[in-house]
């Protein structure tokens, strides 16, 4: 097995988390990982990704060509990367600011409004938590109590408060598509 | 076993930190920054600790002089652009028989270039790079293991040869964040006498590089020149994968043999038996063990980053023994394994079961 997921948004959406993340909470499940930020010249508000890798085998590339999913946070990673999506992928967008339709029909597509579910509990920074929800949800590549230990080892020096925001921005995001469904 | 997620640079400023280094002096550029901000957070809690962030690359290699000089397990790091200014102080380093560590994680060049991964250093980094008869260990990671791995021994083959030590990456692999188990450092062996620490009482001690008198320095050189051959019998190393039944060995380093790699894992899929050949030590060159291996495969196909460096090492080692091509990609174009592996392919005619001309 061999899963290859990119995450891209605004610089400051917390795209790089939800790789970093990814990526812990895979490992902590026993899988090998591989975790690649697009770096340089990047500016704030400018475009950020990143490409995880999870593989219970040797990984040999870290870049992904086809990935099996992407996630978008926002318009514009909509538009660079949904191309490059493996047909019969799963592309995750936020619904909440991506205002136009993906061209790809033979992708599973998720539409989530993480922006506006993370401005009701109260946090807009965790827009990137419940996109992680939904995700994990549609590809159980990690178990979400791994994922969310994984994600308090990662803000351990955070406040309480913040990691239990991001406990309940979570689970929203695992049952908004259950509802959906 | 304790398994912790981090990024490739700073695996190194870790690995160098628990092999003892306690100097480390840099100057910032991508896509190595993360080793200077993780070694001044780091050494400062390290007792004895020195963090410089110095005026320029030229600077930052000079200080590391003083400080291998005075004793100090030391390091420094750059990029492609940096580390060419920094081959002033490795020639005189080689000279003067002074240990380090030298980081370069490569990227698009010559010039400045640009701050993607690249192979273009090999030459610069196996023939030495600074003026002078003389050669450096280097070590191609690539993996996050190996980065640990290989800087620890980075620092222990430094002392032993007396000699500069590179670690020649690029900005994937420093940038790449994988999963890495820190192996317990060995004592570190360094004879009190190479230290400069006062005299006392005893003889002046002079650590020079100067040496005006032609048949003195030609002495130096061919002392130089005996350590280098026993560098070169005892210390290589190199990694085979999958080449038992190979028809056709790639051969490639670092962030390239990752590529190959996964090259390689789609051949055998659709039949193709493929392997890799894949130097750990870029100097010394495993040439006897690639020759060996050519006694038995005819086909060798090289792939680097670059318009073609290492290759010269593999015709060297293979001496027309076998066919060899040459796969490129330089600039800072990182390929994926399904270009390669369609590279192989049309070399490789898997329904004759020949290989084509190369």
């Amino acid at each position: 097995m061999m899963v290859k997921t990119i995450f891209s948004g605004f610089g400051g959406q917390g795209v790089l988390m939800m790789g970093y993340a990814l990526a812990h909470g895979a490992m902590s499940a026993g899988y090998n990982v591989t975790f690649l930020p697009a770096y340089g010249a990047e500016v704030r508000g400018g475009t950020a990704n990143c490409t995880v890798a999870v593989s219970d085998d040797e990984i040999a590339s870290p870049i992904a060509s086809k990935p099996d999913n992407i996630v978008v946070l926002n318009t514009p990673s909509l538009s660079t990367f949904q191309n490059r999506l493996a047909p019969g992928g799963a592309l995750f967008l936020n619904s909440s600011i991506i205002d136009v339709e993906p061209s790809r029909h033979d992708v599973r597509i998720f539409k989530i409004p993480s922006s506006e579910m993370a401005e009701k509990l109260g946090n807009p920074r965790t827009a990137n938590t419940v996109m992680m929800g939904a995700f994990l949800k549609i590809t159980g590549l990690v178990p979400p109590d791994i994922f969310l230990s994984s994600m308090e080892t990662i803000m351990g020096s955070k406040k309480k408060s913040v990691i239990e925001i991001n406990h309940k921005a979570f689970e929203a995001g695992h049952e908004f598509l259950k509802i959906a469904e | 076993m304790n398994k912790v997620l981090m990024q490739g640079n700073k695996i190194i400023g870790e690995a160098a930190i628990r092999a003892g280094c306690r100097f480390y002096a840099g100057y910032p550029i991508t896509p190595q920054n993360e080793i200077p901000e993780y070694m001044s957070e780091r050494l400062r809690q390290e007792e004895g600790g020195v963090f410089v962030q110095s005026e320029s690359e030229v600077a930052a290699i000079h200080m590391v002089i003083g400080a291998s000089a005075a004793g100090a397990r030391a390091m420094t790091s750059s990029s492609s652009p940096g580390i060419s200014l920094k081959q002033e102080g490795i020639s005189s380093m080689a000279a003067c028989e002074l240990p380090a560590v030298i980081v370069n994680m490569m990227r698009g060049g010559p010039g400045l270039g640009n701050i993607s991964p690249s192979q273009g250093d090999y030459f610069q980094a196996t023939r030495g790079g600074g003026h002078g008869d003389y050669r450096i260990i280097v070590l191609g990671p690539d993996s996050a293991q190996e980065l640990a791995d290989l800087t620890m021994d980075a620092f222990d083959l430094a002392d032993q040869y007396r000699t500069p030590v590179m670690i020649l990456a690029d900005g994937m692999m420093g940038q790449m964040m994988e999963p890495v188990v820190f192996k317990t450092p060995k004592p570190r062996v360094y004879p009190e006498s190479f230290i400069m620490k006062g005299a006392g009482a005893g003889k002046s001690k002079i650590i020079r590089g100067l040496i005006l008198d032609p048949l003195d320095m030609e002495e130096h050189n061919w002392t130089l020149d005996r350590k280098y051959q026993v560098i070169a019998q005892k210390e290589t190393r190199h990694e085979l994968y999958n080449t038992d039944d190979a028809e056709l060995i790639l051969v490639a380093y670092g962030t390239g043999a990752r590529i190959a790699k996964g090259a390689i894992k789609r051949l055998r899929e659709s039949g193709l038996r493929v392997g890799l050949f894949r130097p750990i030590t870029l100097w010394p060159f495993p040439t006897n063990e690639l020759r060996d291996l050519a006694k038995k495969v005819e086909n060798f196909l090289v792939f680097e980053m670059s318009t073609g460096q290492m290759v010269e090492d593999v015709r060297l080692a293979i001496q027309g023994r076998a066919r060899i091509g040459f796969h490129g990609r330089p600039g800072g174009v990182v390929p994926t394994p399904v270009e390669l592996a369609n590279v192989v392919m049309r070399k490789y005619d898997s329904k004759a079961g020949i290989i084509d001309h190369f």
